[in-house]
């Protein structure tokens, strides 16, 4: 993923609202009354952070009749969590050995006392 | 059980990552110091850390090199500022093979009744070069499938009583 498009995403992610938002949408499509229901914001409000997200590739827009639906498009967020998870796997693993080692030092030092 | 912790929050050229471990203080401490003992923990385990300068002073440089089985080398270098101790290990950081982009990174050492805390803050030049670093200098950690791991823990500890003795 473009460093770029990763900083839109984790902007995206920073604001509880937009995470609200696509918590809601994780259950389906939904309209922008029916995002903003939950929300004591106005629709033009809940139609920015919409926007956000869309800029950020985890929203898509469709339009079915006279309504215009937002949808969770997952993954960017996928990405997000691959990204993460490599830099977790090197600290994670380093951390271990070094519980291991950590635990040998102080066997080591109970021996001599 | 320890948990690694790692926080890395939008549009700000940080990343902090905690872990508490079941050693004194003055023990993590020196895991983090002697070069002796840095190889024998920091990177993943199918990588082989030979540790080419270390100089824990003031001024003091350092440069590590990570070897994977194929043969190549990732080297690392960068400074000590301040003496390094256990209230805080200030050094600088450097990819070879990213050359200018330099992380600043902050260790601190916390000892919370039997237990140390130790945390790490890594400040970069922006959120770009923050965000490119996840994404590409830390990769050769990963590439390890579960099963290989696995084996890898199974030998290590059957040969953990032999290993032991090689300590000071």
């Amino acid at each position: 993923m473009a460093t770029d498009r990763l900083s839109l995403v984790f902007g995206a992610l920073a604001d509880p609202t937009r995470r609200e938002i696509l918590t809601r949408l994780a259950e389906g499509e939904a309209t922008v009354a029916e995002l903003a229901a939950p929300f004591s914001m106005s629709q033009p409000a809940i139609s920015k952070h919409l926007k956000v997200l869309e800029q950020a590739g985890l929203v898509s827009r469709t339009r079915r009749a006279t309504a215009r639906l937002s949808r969770l498009e997952a993954e960017p967020l996928r990405e997000v969590t691959t990204w993460l998870a490599r830099y977790q796997r090197f600290w994670d693993e380093s951390h271990e050995r070094l519980d291991e080692l950590l635990a040998a030092l102080q066997a080591r030092q109970e021996d001599h006392e | 059980m320890n948990k690694t912790q790692i926080t890395a929050e939008a549009g700000v050229p940080l990343i902090i990552v905690t872990r508490a471990f079941d050693a004194p203080r003055d023990l993590v401490f020196r895991a983090h110091t002697d070069p002796g003992l840095l190889v024998r923990w920091l990177g993943p385990r199918d990588l082989t850390l030979t540790v080419e300068r270390h100089d824990p002073r003031d001024g003091g440089r350092w440069r590590y090199v990570h070897t994977d089985a194929q043969g190549n080398r990732y080297a690392y270098h960068g400074v000590f500022h301040g003496d390094p101790s256990p209230d805080a290990i200030v050094q600088t950081f450097e990819y070879e093979g990213a050359p200018g982009q330099v992380k600043l990174d902050t260790t601190t050492l916390e000892q919370r009744g039997d237990k140390t805390v130790v945390r790490t803050v890594s400040a970069f030049a922006s959120v770009d070069q923050r965000d490119a670093m996840i994404a590409s200098g830390m990769e050769r950690g990963t590439h390890d499938s579960g099963d290989r791991l696995a084996e890898l823990l199974d030998k290590l500890q059957a040969s953990r009583a032999g290993r032991e003795g090689e300590d000071r």
